[in-house]
């Protein structure tokens, strides 16, 4: 038995979904795998930040053009998604990282992003309970956050109304406008979407991917202890770094009153245990940063894995010599962030048509190019 | 700033009920340098703990405890009080934080052991049914704790309610100490416990405890195949409903103490990657863990009351110093013990009809505000979890998860540090972690 779609997409973490729902909307038939819990995946653990980042300027545009998307959805997401506006405070430790406030509020401004330098005091009164001693920050009020898991489930439920098929199954091998799946059965496409992940190298050989670590804290109920997500100044070097295991200063706050405690990257950490050394590291950050946050507790730790790629930017679009298969994954630590500007590029490349923004930097081509040239 | 403070033993014994008890007075006969370590400021569990027993009392069962504890005092064991463990460190140590009090200015305690005796207890489980967040709707447990910490209940109206021989202990002590207890009701059928007293006449202890009830307990109804199905006040508490499956009562009462028989705690035996069958922890003849130098006793390896307890604390005692050949008859004990555990667990076991308990609002996840109707829909914990948040509040599901896996038929089961809420600076603290010689080799 077999049946034929549009497009077939393969895993509903946020990425899958986004797609899905683009897709399906476009009018195409559609059939999202999915072989566990709906958002299950990175999409569970990580933080739902939607961020607007500038590592590159093609990172800066597609976080950009995908925060305008979110907020554009905004207004439709269930209660239960937990979408907030609350903006973020790039903090500065000290006169030096003042400096890089002012670069990125430079950087900012060009591309028509609304910033607001704080200093000492500015920052005192937005966060009372950051360590007197820091010098600043830049507040960036479109960033938002959101609860991922149910964020995409929304996505995939619309994605349902407009009459995509979820297969709840594993993927176990595609090809030549194939999806071959656990139980046997067949499905069939000339456009076959490997949203997977991190197990995206499981479908599809020599991905140029790497696993990338990362820990995460949840406290008790604290409501108001912070109010924007709080970062600091160091995080791209942390984020942009792509040897050594680090930490920064990552605090968001929740709908709930928690607080969700990132972040630390480690490579080729491939178990999900808990590694106390990083965690004790990154709590000790917080605290420097948050020095009341002593006396909260810790209710739950947990880590997740992101999909990394060498120039920290997404795989969006066609791969191998198989002209059927499609690639929508390696969004590092922004796939929450990146996942609707993702759906819509794709979508541009399956009809043909011009896309908000260039898609090139993102093509999975642009690695297997320089691998030639290196 | 909190700091870090070291210690080092031959055999380290978590929980201080009287599996643990038994486990660490056993243990320490040798020379063996031992500690217990428990959450609460003394010692004695569910059932000793703020009582005081004589060895002159009548009573067999106040004679068993008064000897325990002597035993304990005369033995030379470290006692950590007021010491929660929440995480294991590595292999060999585990770390704890104070709770309030002398010591709580040093946020983490590492301890490190050769051998380790887990002794967590159970703790009661829960259902949930329409008005069960009431104000004054309690666990059968629960407010006998609080009575224990001095709750007035003189002259107030309880009724008792649930599942399991805790049902008992709980009525006869509210009777104790003033209360006046309507009725108490077991969900379990006449005949369901009827097969289980026909079995009692094994075991002599038993029935001299089940005849002690009795005598506290005269003049108290004690209603089989009765359950309840709704609890109403505005403010507070006003009436429970009981239902027998045909008929409604509708009771009046301040108090109703609720409690579903008992469950295993076993995130920490789960935490340290001992294997768990059935929800239970298994343990080999020596009460040992699949885990190596790993022991388990008490509730955890199956809720077998008191007298299993304390055996199985004295097998694990003596196993884990080295003198296999004594628990020898201590194991032909236990094996007689661990048939009247089967029949205990077949006698109270949860009718059907209380998987219809909860209606589409009642609350499930108390946490989180999590109803039944937004989790029934769900085909897995996981899956509940992170779309509608149940569970993911300061219990962790240790009670919805708990209700879940009956009502649902949910798996429950997924531990992550730290295993009960701790604090960020204790959390923070880097662990010192070398290997601290310990004084007798
Ligand atoms: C610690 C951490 C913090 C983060 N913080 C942020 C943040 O603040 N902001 C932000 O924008 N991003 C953040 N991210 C990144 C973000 O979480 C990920 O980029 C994003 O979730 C990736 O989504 P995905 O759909 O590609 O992958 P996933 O969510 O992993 O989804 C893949 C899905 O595919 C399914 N699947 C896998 N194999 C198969 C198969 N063979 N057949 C069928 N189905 C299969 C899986 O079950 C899964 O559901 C963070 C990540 C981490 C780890
Ligand atoms: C609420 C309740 C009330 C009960 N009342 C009665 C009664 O009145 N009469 C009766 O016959 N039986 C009663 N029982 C049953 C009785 O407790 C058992 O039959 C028996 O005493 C079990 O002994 P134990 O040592 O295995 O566990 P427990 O007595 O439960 O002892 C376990 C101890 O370990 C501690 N602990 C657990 N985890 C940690 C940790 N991570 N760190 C530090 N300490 C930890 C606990 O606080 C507890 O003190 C009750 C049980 C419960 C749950």
């Amino acid at each position: 038995m077999s049946s034929s779609y549009d497009a077939i997409i393969l895993g509903a973490g946020i990425v899958g979904a986004a797609c899905a729902l683009e897709c399906a909307r476009g009018g195409m038939r559609i059939a999202v795998v999915e072989g566990d819990v709906v958002g299950g995946g990175a999409t569970a653990a990580g933080m739902g930040h939607i961020v607007i980042m500038d590592d590159s300027m093609a990172q800066l545009e597609l976080t950009r053009y995908s925060q305008l998307l979110w907020a554009e959805l905004a207004p439709e997401l269930p209660e239960d998604t937990e979408y907030e506006t609350t903006g973020t405070i790039w903090v500065a430790a000290d006169q030096q990282e003042m400096e890089e406030v002012y670069r990125k509020q430079a950087v900012y401004g060009q591309q028509g992003i609304v910033t607001k330098v704080l200093d000492r005091p500015a920052l005192r009164k937005m966060e009372p309970n950051l360590h007197p001693g820091l010098a600043g920050g830049l507040l960036v009020p479109s960033d938002a956050v959101l609860y991922p898991p149910c964020a995409a489930r929304y996505l995939l439920e619309q994605a349902v109304r407009h009459d995509a098929v979820v297969v709840p199954k594993k993927a176990v091998r595609i090809g030549n406008g194939r999806v071959e799946l656990n139980d046997g059965a067949i499905l069939e496409s000339q456009r076959i979407v490997n949203a997977t992940g991190t197990a995206a190298s499981d479908l599809t050989a020599d991905l140029p991917m790497r696993k990338r670590k990362g820990h995460l804290v949840i406290t008790d109920r604290a409501p108001g202890f912070v109010r924007h997500q709080l970062v600091e100044l160091g995080y791209l070097r942390s984020a942009g770094s792509s040897t050594a295991d680090s930490v920064a200063f990552n605090v968001q706050p929740r709908k709930t009153g928690q607080m969700l405690i990132g972040s630390s990257r480690q490579y080729d950490a491939d178990h999900k245990e808990v590694d106390r050394s990083m965690l004790v590291r990154m709590l000790q950050r917080v605290q420097q940063y948050l020095p009341g946050i002593a006396d909260l507790s810790v209710i739950r730790t947990w880590t997740g894995f992101r999909a990394s790629t060498p120039d920290k930017l997404p795989l969006i679009g066609p791969y191998s010599d198989d002209p059927t298969i499609f690639l929508a994954t390696g969004h590092e630590g922004l796939g929450i962030t990146t996942s609707l500007a993702t759906a819509k590029l794709l979508m541009n490349y399956f009809t043909g048509s011009r896309s908000a923004i260039p898609l090139e930097p993102y093509l999975p081509s642009r690695i297997l190019l320089e691998a030639q040239h290196a | 700033m909190a700091s870090v403070r070291q210690h080092s033993f031959d055999v380290l014994i978590v929980g201080g009920g009287p599996a643990g008890m038994a486990a660490s007075s056993t243990a320490a006969a040798h020379g063996h340098k031992v500690a217990i370590v428990d959450d609460n400021p003394s010692l004695g569990g569910q059932i000793w703990r703020g009582r005081s027993f004589s060895s002159a009392s009548k009573r067999a069962a106040d004679k068993t405890a008064a000897a325990w504890y002597r035993k304990v005092q005369n033995a030379q064991i470290t006692h950590l009080s007021g010491l929660r463990v929440f995480d294991s460190a590595q292999a060999g140590v585990l770390l704890a934080e104070s709770q309030d009090g002398p010591n709580s200015q040093y946020g983490q305690w590492e301890l490190h052991y050769r051998k380790l005796i887990l002794a967590t207890g159970a703790q009661e489980r829960f259902l949930p049914f329409p008005g069960w967040t009431l104000r004054n709707v309690l666990g059968a447990g629960a407010l006998q704790s609080m009575v224990k910490s001095g709750l007035p209940v003189a002259g107030k109206r309880i009724v008792v309610a649930g599942s399991g021989p805790l049902l008992l202990a709980v009525a006869a002590y509210m009777r104790a100490h003033g209360a006046q207890v309507v009725e108490i009701c077991e969900q379990a059928s006449m005949g369901q416990l009827a097969a289980f007293a026909f079995g009692l006449l094994a075991s002599p202890e038993r029935i001299l405890q089940g005849m002690q009830y009795k005598l506290q307990l005269l003049g108290t109804p004690y209603r089989t195949g009765c359950w309840p199905v709704a609890a109403y006040g505005t403010q507070r508490l006003e009436t429970v409903v009981l239902s027998d499956g045909r008929r409604t009562r509708e009771i009046p009462c301040d108090y109703f103490a609720c409690g579903f028989h008992l469950v295993p705690n076993v995130e920490l035996p789960a935490l340290l990657g001992c294997h768990l069958k059935n929800g239970f922890v298994e343990v080999d003849p020596l009460q040992q863990t699949s885990v190596p130098d790993i022991y388990c006793v008490g509730e955890p390896t199956g809720i077998g009351g008191l007298e299993q307890a304390l055996v199985e604390g004295e097998i694990a005692g003596l196993a884990s110093t080295g003198r296999v050949e004594q628990a020898q008859p201590l194991q032909r004990e236990r094996k007689k013990m661990q048939s009247f555990t089967e029949r205990l667990e077949k006698a109270f076991a949860l009718r059907p009809e209380l998987r219809r308990l909860p209606d589409a609002q009642t609350i499930v996840c108390r946490c989180e505000d999590v109803t039944f109707s937004q989790v029934r829909e769900y085909a897995s914990w996981r899956a509940v979890k992170l779309h509608t948040r149940c569970g993911m509040g300061p219990c962790q599901g240790r009670i919805c998860g708990t209700a879940g896996e009956f009502l649902l038929g949910w798996n429950a089961n997924s531990v992550r540090p730290p295993i009960l809420p701790v604090r960020f600076q204790t959390m923070a603290v880097a662990p010192a972690i070398q290997e601290i010689k310990s004084q007798n080799g």
